[in-house]
């Protein structure tokens, strides 16, 4: 059944994208690591975290890609999922510093100290253990994911009704981060991480190594999206952005459809978080403003939404171009970004890849209409007898 | 005790009939009081109170202090204040400075602290009789805030003669607060009591508590159901000034709003940049101020109705140039109409951030919106004050617009109907175009008021568009009165959480309420039911 | 005439008495309505009769605010919702026609195809011969066969309307319900599409709602005639085409 799952996901273009993802996997570490420096193809380390990022970057468009794209649910939330995930690893860091702090309280973080607090909240439990923290990075995510598709679905909130309370969730979990009485370090999150499972997280090798986990960690979830796409659920998936009352009379729950989405999504973002932040080295509130959800929806659009390819590589562009303007031009890059919003909605709604394979099946598709024309008489007027 | 009672008897009489004494010199009267024994001492006192002056406080102040001097040399009396081995001397009346003098060249006049007394019940019956209103009111308000049994004679007298009413209830109170400690009859101070409960507020009730530990036994009841009383209609005057509050916030919610209420409520519009629209409008009221600042600063006062008509024309063109280049392209795509004006809203920020600076924007309040009354037991400020009267105006406005006027007709055609009110004539695209320019400018219209209570920069706009669109949604979209109960009772919902569970934590709580209600009915309060809304 | 009462125990779908309003419209008003297995039914009634409205309520979209509505004698149907009520075996085609246009025309079918509808259960689903073959019958009854590579969104709109009914047909109702099936179709097209009906309802119950009385001529059923939430009268199409209250308030004289 699994084999089946995977043979179907390993279509085409999806062998090829995954291919080269796991390529620059090897690649880009191979050429921080043993190309010479003074080497043109030398990729600095700070290079190899900035390319990490923007591989984070695309996952998590690639985990909005499958709710918006092939389900229709405009989510301006999946910020709210991409920073619990990243929450939960940076929880796992902070553990991870031991008494090395500045107040070198063996068990509690600083900010913890700082603030007066005599133990550790029980809901910091068991994220000095590794595995735990990583259940928790798709766990977290899922479950609020889970809870909230389940009372949305079910009363088929829709559109863009659902885009504003996934937005008004987000805002609410900003606000509620900033506190200081959460218990994550308030307005100045989780940062000062030493160690991951024994590595240093400032060392190039550990970079490298994080940047690789990116790479096939975006591969296999691109796998898994693609198998998902184009099995009968996938179909069912596009229905129900199409046409869900259809996919409703023909029998099928749609609100479960739904929900299996969001939360196999939201899981994704969250793995998209648990590798972006050691990466940064450093997770705080910021991560869930509304502005920066809304900013992953522009990569998907870019890209293109409705494909698997398409977010991926507009999280890139955008990124990269985010990366270059406001170095470059500081005070263009939001002229920019608005622009970007404004154009691909006016002008390329089906984004980079949308629009190159539909000029590729336009041209299948005008062969095609050719042929029908020859036997359009012959469809009106079919024979009554059967 | 019987030379006290004399002494106020003489005091009061004194003042009773000031123009026996008034006009003369307090200065000799002074100068007396560096030979006076404390006897001598006491009747001088009375007469130097007796003058009416009102320079004679500061002496009189200065000897309750035992700051007062006579110099050996010529036994003029000063006022003194040692200055290390000097006294420094300052003429009594006139504060004049007198130079400095050795300590062992002056002597301090001794004071008592039956003198103390008859000095305070003097300097009381100075200002409660005092010609000037403000400073009897402001007696009056002393003893009330440091009641004593030896201010009775003195209250009593300025009561009877009193006639402005407030300085009369103000009295009347000091009076009933000094009664609860004297030895007066037991149906006085129970009157005395009732007067307090009358009264009210919080210092009332903690008068009466000091009183519970003094008071003879068969007044406790009474202070006990006063004390309770006042309790009770504190309690409802907090709830009020809550309401008060949440009515204000919920005003300000109404505002920002109101023009998405027609946008999206009304067009079925997402328009993200609704509060850069809000943001514009407060920037057209800063430019508006700052030219009359530098060219005609005596229209400041007027420069709020100067800005109202800039900031409509300045977003509702805004909004004209967004509906006619981006969304009327993007009609029945609501999705996409939300990002494409998440792009506005981008490089709107942008523009301003550009022209005019990051930082917040000085945007001043004209005298009518500053200050505040009270009314019962709280506070009203004027700023809230007219945002509230100025956000139901402008919803009033707009209502009559829609239901009364042949474009709101047209306006409320196209929605229906939009290929049926085409065909009939109505240019629907410029309905469109028009109907949008409205909503921007109302939007900007929320700006001018909320430029008055909030930080005037380039994210102003940012903080108000999901509470918008919350309230939207939360009234019933399509709804003009849903939009003003869901706001209303959002600001009312937010201000009666805050106090258990904190500003932020209770926003939060209110979101998270919303999407709950949403979920349990999605199209908000007042939704429209039936076949015409597909699911 | 049969009498609700009598015809209780044999009926496929039976409604008795059923009232929805909206906002004080009375869409249904004591609705009742009888349907045997393997009838086919015609049902008349001008704009705001409550057509659409009393599909709602048989399809779950509707709650009734009154009244009790059976399926096979047994199930209310009042109590459950749209997938609940497809699972039982009632299909349901809308008045626009709605398929899955970006969906080639056998994904259409492969989707509806009655099989089980579980997240899991169709995250890994594998097409059986036997669903291959039944869908290709479909395909030939439908009369899409040649175009079966061909996305929806490109067909006619009476290949639309033929689609989704074969989408019906795959999911093997005991229960179909047509909302206005030939609108906006040729001649030819109607035509066909009533042999099409008439041929389904050999095997089943079929509803069919329309104005087109010509096409309801040629279904040659028991006709229904909806007023104002109710019903007006119920026969032959000659009975119910000669019943001066039916001229009066639907055909017009």
């Amino acid at each position: 059944m699994i084999t089946r799952f995977v043979l179907r996901a390993l279509d085409g273009k999806i062998v090829v994208a995954i291919g080269i993802l796991l390529a620059i996997a090897l690649l880009v570490p191979a050429l921080n690591l043993l190309v010479p420096l003074e080497s043109a193809f030398h990729v600095p380390t700070y290079a190899v975290s900035l390319l990490g990022k923007y591989l984070c970057y695309a996952l998590l468009a690639l985990a909005l890609d499958l709710v918006w794209g092939y389900c229709g649910i405009l989510s301006l939330g999946h910020g709210a999922f991409f920073a619990l995930g990243g929450y939960a690893m940076g929880m796992y860091l902070m553990r991870q510093i031991g008494s090395r702090g500045v107040y070198g309280d063996p068990v509690l973080p600083d900010f913890m100290v700082f603030l007066n607090w005599r133990e550790l909240p029980w809901f910091w439990y068991g994220f000095d253990m590794f595995p735990f923290a990583m259940l928790m990075v798709l766990v977290v995510p899922g479950l609020l994911a889970f809870l909230f598709g389940w009372f949305a679905f079910r009363s088929r909130v829709n559109g863009v009704y659902l885009s504003i309370i996934t937005q008004a969730m987000t805002y609410a979990l900003m606000l509620a981060f900033f506190r200081n009485d959460m218990g994550f370090g308030g307005n100045n999150g989780l940062t000062d991480y030493k160690e991951i499972l024994g590595f240093p997280v400032q060392a190039a090798g550990t970079r490298n190594v994080l940047f690789a986990m990116s790479a096939m960690m975006l591969a296999l979830c691109l796998l898994l999206a693609s198998g998902i796409v184009r099995s009968k659920f996938g179909k069912v998936l596009v229905g129900v952005r199409d046409a869900e009352s259809r996919v409703r009379f023909l029998g099928f729950r749609v609100e479960n459809i739904k929900l299996f989405t969001f939360v196999v999504s939201a899981m994704m973002a969250g793995i998209a978080g648990a590798l972006f932040v050691p990466q940064v080295g450093i997770i705080n509130p910021g991560e869930f403003a509304p502005a920066n959800s809304i900013e992953v929806v522009v990569w998907t659009a870019v890209g293109g939404r409705g494909t698997l390819i398409g977010p991926i590589i507009g999280a890139v562009l955008v990124n990269a171009g985010k990366s270059y303007f406001t170095g470059a031009f500081p005070e263009f890059w939001l002229y920019a970004l608005g622009g970007l919003f404004i154009a691909v909605t006016l002008f390329l709604p089906k984004g980079i890849v949308g629009t190159i394979q539909q000029g590729w099946s336009g041209r299948k598709a005008m062969k095609a209409a050719e042929d029908a024309e020859k036997g359009r008489d012959a469809d009106v007027l079919p024979q009554a007898a059967e | 005790m019987l030379i006290r009672i004399f002494s106020l008897i003489f005091l009061v009489l004194a003042s009773a009939v000031p123009p026996l004494a008034q006009g003369t010199d307090p200065k000799p009267l002074i100068d007396a009081l560096a030979k006076a024994n404390f006897k001598q001492a006491e009747e001088l006192i009375a007469e130097v109170a007796a003058t009416g002056d009102p320079r004679v406080v500061a002496p009189l102040e200065a000897f309750a202090e035992g700051d007062l001097y006579a110099r050996k040399a010529d036994g003029v009396v000063f006022i003194g204040r040692s200055a290390g081995s000097q006294i420094a001397l300052v003429d009594p009346l006139t504060g004049a400075e007198a130079g400095e003098v050795a300590k062992s060249a002056a002597t301090k006049i001794k004071v008592n602290n039956n003198l103390r007394r008859a000095i305070r019940a003097s300097l009381g019956g100075l200002t409660l009789m005092s010609p000037d209103r403000g400073a009897r009111l402001q007696a009056a308000t002393a003893i009330l805030g440091a009641p004593s049994a030896e201010n009775l004679q003195l209250l009593e007298a300025a009561l009877a003669k009193e006639t402005d009413a407030e300085v009369k209830t103000r009295m009347e109170e000091a009076r009933a607060v000094s009664l609860l400690s004297s030895d007066r009859s037991l149906e006085e101070k129970r009157a005395a009591i009732e007067t307090l409960a009358a009264k009210g507020g919080r210092k009332a009730i903690s008068v009466l508590r000091s009183a519970q530990s003094s008071v003879d036994e068969g007044l406790k009841d009474d202070l006990d159901k006063a004390i309770t009383a006042i309790e009770g209609e504190l309690a409802l005057w907090d709830m009020a000034q809550n309401v008060w509050y949440g009515l204000s916030l919920g005003s300000v919610l109404l505002l920002a709003a109101i023009g998405l209420a027609i946008t999206f409520g009304v067009m079925g519009v997402i328009n993200m940049a609704h509060g850069e629209m809000v943001m514009l409008g407060a920037y057209s009221t800063f430019v508006v101020q700052d030219v009359i600042r530098s060219s005609a600063p005596q229209l400041f006062d007027w420069s709020l109705a100067i800005a109202l008509p800039v900031a409509f024309l300045v977003t509702a063109a805004v909004g004209l140039a967004i509906e006619r280049g981006v969304i009327r392209f993007l009609y029945g795509r609501p999705l996409e109409t939300l990002l494409a004006t998440w792009g506005v809203s981008l490089i709107l920020q942008q523009a301003i951030r550009s022209i005019f600076g990051p930082t917040n924007q000085e945007v001043g309040n004209p005298s009518w919106m500053s200050g505040s009354f009270p009314l019962g037991g709280m506070m009203v400020t004027w700023n809230r004050m007219w945002i509230i009267l100025f956000s139901l105006s402008i919803f009033f406005a707009l209502l009559v617009l829609m239901k009364k006027s042949f474009f709101g007709l047209q306006m409320r055609a196209v929605t229906q109907n939009r290929r049926m009110a085409s065909s009939m004539g109505i240019r629907t695209p410029w309905v469109d175009a028009f109907t949008f320019a409205l909503g921007s400018g109302i939007a900007g219209i929320a700006g001018v008021a909320l430029s008055q209570i909030d930080n005037v920069s380039p994210n102003l706009g940012q903080g108000y568009i999901i509470d918008s669109f919350m309230v939207v949604v939360f009234g019933g979209v399509g709804n003009l009165w849903g939009t003003l109960v869901g706001a209303l009772s959002l600001g009312v919902l937010n201000k009666f959480l805050e106090p258990w569970a904190g500003a932020v934590l209770g926003k939060i709580f209110v979101l998270v309420l919303i999407i709950l209600f949403i979920q349990k009915r999605p199209r908000g309060l007042f939704a429209l039911k039936g076949r015409a809304v597909e699911a | 005439m049969t009498t609700v009462s009598e015809t209780r125990a044999k009926s496929l779908l039976y409604l008795d008495n059923v009232s929805v309003a909206f906002d004080g419209f009375k869409a249904l008003n004591g609705l009742s309505f009888v349907v045997e297995p393997g009838e086919l039914r015609a049902i008349i009634g001008p704009n705001g009769a409550g057509k659409t409205t009393m599909m709602d309520i048989i399809t779950g979209k509707t709650r009734p605010d009154t009244g009790r509505v059976l399926f096979e004698d047994s199930v209310d149907l009042t109590k459950k919702d749209e997938a609940d009520i497809a699972q039982l075996g009632i299909g349901r085609k809308f008045q626009k026609p709605t398929v899955f246009e970006s969906h080639t025309v056998w994904d259409n079918l492969e989707l509806a195809l009655n099989r089980s509808r579980g997240v899991f259960a169709t995250l890994f689903y594998r097409l059986t011969p036997e669903d291959r073959d039944r869908i290709e019958e479909i395909l030939s009854t439908i009369r899409l066969t040649h175009r079966r590579q061909e996305l929806a969104a490109n067909l006619s709109h009476g290949q639309k309307q033929w689609l989704e009914i074969g989408m019906l047909l795959a999911q093997e109702p005991k229960l179909l319900l047509v909302d206005e099936p030939v609108a906006g179709m040729t001649d030819a097209e109607t035509a066909e599409t009533a042999i099409l009906l008439r041929e389904i309802a050999k095997t089943r119950s079929v509803v069919v709602v329309e104005h087109d009385m010509g096409f309801i001529r040629d279904l040659g059923v028991k006709v229904t005639c909806l007023t104002e939430g109710s019903v007006l009268a119920e026969g032959s199409i000659d009975f119910v085409s000669n019943n001066p209250k039916v001229i009066e308030n639907y055909l017009g004289r």
